[in-house]
């Protein structure tokens, strides 16, 4: 080394030192491709679903598919089977309500348990209950309000009681997502609102909620997918009905119950039917989200 | 010598506000600002001159828990002065400064003890609304934290929404805010944009605009340029030169420089307690006490 610091050669013993060795390279490799493996193999269900859905799908759809009722009227090879009309109205009346209810109720228990109840013991035996439901099999919802508001009340289907049952699924999906989020919102956002001297509330609504609302949409936007895509708990709720209805007191068609009653048809232009309804439901999903994207996005900058 | 002969003046003093925020806090306390008696004839175009108010602990204890970070403190800040704290961390610096808006209550399991006295009004008396009290002591925190979701100009008008001002007052408390925390220049064109978008000293002169928009008579600062560079370090206590004439400061800081340079008066903390509290020259030149001078010549700490 010389007084002025210049660097020396490097010397072979140096370079091999420094250089990758052949076993990291190939242990490199391989985690390489098995990653990027899986990550294929994961893919081929997904696109598989969603070409035999464009391809079954488009089959059935048309004007006319989108503006008729089923008729029932299924036995005769060439009759008029009608469209899914009464099924693409009855989710989205079943699960506006549903989200109207379960939607608040989950916010308003996740933001309890935020800025609340923290680890105070109710709040803890809270998580563990919303946890728990989180868990529950969708049919037993349905068979709860079957019980209590069908059974119990000496009833009929109603589209409200499938509302119930969807909102009960849909709660602790909501609360969770929530809670999660609304615990990333940072403290000290909080600590210099309620320095500025506004009361704990206007916190909450003002500061803590509308940082944390482009991820509750996401939560919601989960439950609401989830939620319109369930079949157990109408089976016995809201019950399976062809005609268009706005009452929500009455039996109402939805678009699982439609595909789940025409994929065991034997008349193919039926099964078509499910298909095309099927693909109605993935992109009424779709669109959803997209909205909300849009509605998200343009509130975090006003 | 009232202040509105100034072209920019808007922040508070048309406003009752300005008076005294004892009154509002519903206690037969002494009026802390009266104009009468106010402002030095050195009123600069982007500043109220007024009277801020004076504030002491008598006793002031606080715990987290069962253990005791503040140890029974006595101790003044004049008015209109700034007072810097110093002392190695967890000396209780800042839980100090967060009892006197009555922030330290807010986390689950600290309580305090003593009193607070903001001019005569006992703050922890049980008639004081502490909404009430945190208008009257801004505070600015370690780390610019502006809303992340509100623009430049929401995230001064925050303070004033939050506090229910009117929509047509907004925009000149606004101007005037920003003003008054040397901002104005550097966003006015840009009061759209997001808040977090604006550079590290930036967002700290907002977050002093932001507490200076709803007229607070005392500003508590935490270490309020430790997140920034030397540039925007100077910026701020040029700030705060500028803002005692108009509010009573308390400023925590690690920096001993930063003390020496801003303070009128610095007050040194070792373990919860006060060890000694004087005029900041005297405190780095001839401390009293042998441990605030092992302290300031960096002996420990």
């Amino acid at each position: 080394m010389s007084a002025q610091g210049a660097t020396p050669p490097a010397t072979p013993n140096r370079i091999e030192r420094f250089a990758v060795s052949p076993r990291r390279r190939r242990s490199d490799k391989l985690a390489r491709s098995l990653v990027l493996a899986g990550t294929v193999i994961a893919l081929i269900p997904l696109v598989l679903v969603i070409y035999y859905l464009l391809h079954e799908g488009l089959k059935a759809w048309s004007p006319h598919f989108f503006t008729t009722d089923p008729t029932g009227n299924t036995f005769f090879k060439n009759s008029d089977i009608g469209g899914i009309r009464s099924a693409m109205l009855g989710t989205i009346e079943m699960v506006a309500l549903a989200s109207a209810i379960a939607v608040p109720v989950g916010i308003g228990v996740a933001v309890w348990l935020v800025e609340y109840g923290k680890q105070h013991w109710f709040a803890q035996l809270v998580r563990f209950f919303v946890d728990v439901l989180t868990g529950v099999p969708s049919i037993v919802f349905g068979l709860f309000i079957y019980i209590v508001l069908i059974i119990g009340t000496g009833s009929t289907f109603a589209g409200y009681k499938g509302s119930l049952a969807l909102a009960l699924l849909m709660l602790p999906v909501v609360t969770r997502s929530a809670e999660v989020v609304l615990l990333l919102v940072p403290g000290a956002l909080r600590e210099s609102a309620l320095a500025l001297g506004a009361a704990r509330w206007k916190v909450i609504f003002r500061i803590v909620l509308p940082t944390a609302l482009s991820g509750m949409i996401t939560g919601v936007l989960l439950a609401i997918a989830r939620a319109a895509g369930e079949t157990a708990p109408l089976l016995f709720t809201a019950g399976a009905t062809n005609k268009t209805s706005s009452n929500l007191g009455e039996f109402m068609n939805s678009l699982p119950v439609q595909i789940y009653n025409d994929v065991i048809s034997p008349t193919q232009s039926v099964v078509n039917r499910a298909w095309g309804a099927a693909l109605t439901l993935v992109v009424l999903i779709l669109i959803l989200n997209l909205v909300a994207r849009l509605v998200s996005r343009r509130s975090r900058l006003a | 010598m009232t202040p509105d002969a100034s072209p920019h003046i808007t922040a508070g003093a048309p406003a009752p506000s300005a008076e005294s925020s004892a009154e509002k806090m519903l206690q037969p306390g002494q009026p802390t600002a009266d104009p009468a008696t106010s402002a030095p004839a050195s009123s600069s175009a982007a500043n109220i001159v007024k009277r801020g108010p004076q504030v002491r602990l008598k006793q002031l204890r606080a715990f987290y828990g069962s253990a005791e970070q503040v140890k029974g403190i006595d101790l003044e800040f004049p008015a209109n002065q700034v007072t810097a704290i110093i002392g190695p961390s967890g000396c209780g610096k800042s839980t100090m400064v967060r009892c006197i808006n009555r922030m330290h209550e807010e986390i689950p399991g600290a309580r305090a003890e003593g009193k607070v006295l903001l001019d005569d009004l006992d703050l922890y008396n049980s008639s004081v609304d502490v909404i009430a009290v945190r208008r009257a002591i801004g505070m600015v925190f370690q780390k610019p934290n502006p809303f992340p979701t509100m623009s430049v100009f929401d995230n001064v008008a925050s303070g004033l929404r939050l506090t229910g001002v009117g929509r047509n007052e907004l925009r000149p408390k606004v101007e005037a805010a920003l003003r008054g925390a040397g901002l104005w220049e550097e966003v006015a064109d840009r009061l759209s944009e997001p808040g977090i978008g604006l550079s590290g000293g930036q967002q700290q002169r907002l977050c002093i605009a932001r507490s200076l928009a709803v007229d607070p008579e005392v500003l508590l600062m935490d270490e309020p340029c430790s997140a920034l560079d030397p540039i925007a370090t100077l910026k701020i206590e040029e700030l705060i030169a500028t803002l005692k004439q108009r509010v009573t400061i308390v400023i925590v800081t690690h920096n001993m420089q930063q003390a020496a340079r801003v303070a009128d008066r610095t007050a040194f903390m070792l373990s919860g307690e006060m060890v000694e509290v004087g005029p900041t020259k005297d405190i780095f030149t001839t401390p009293s006490d042998s441990r605030t001078e092992e302290y300031v010549t960096g002996k420990f700490g």
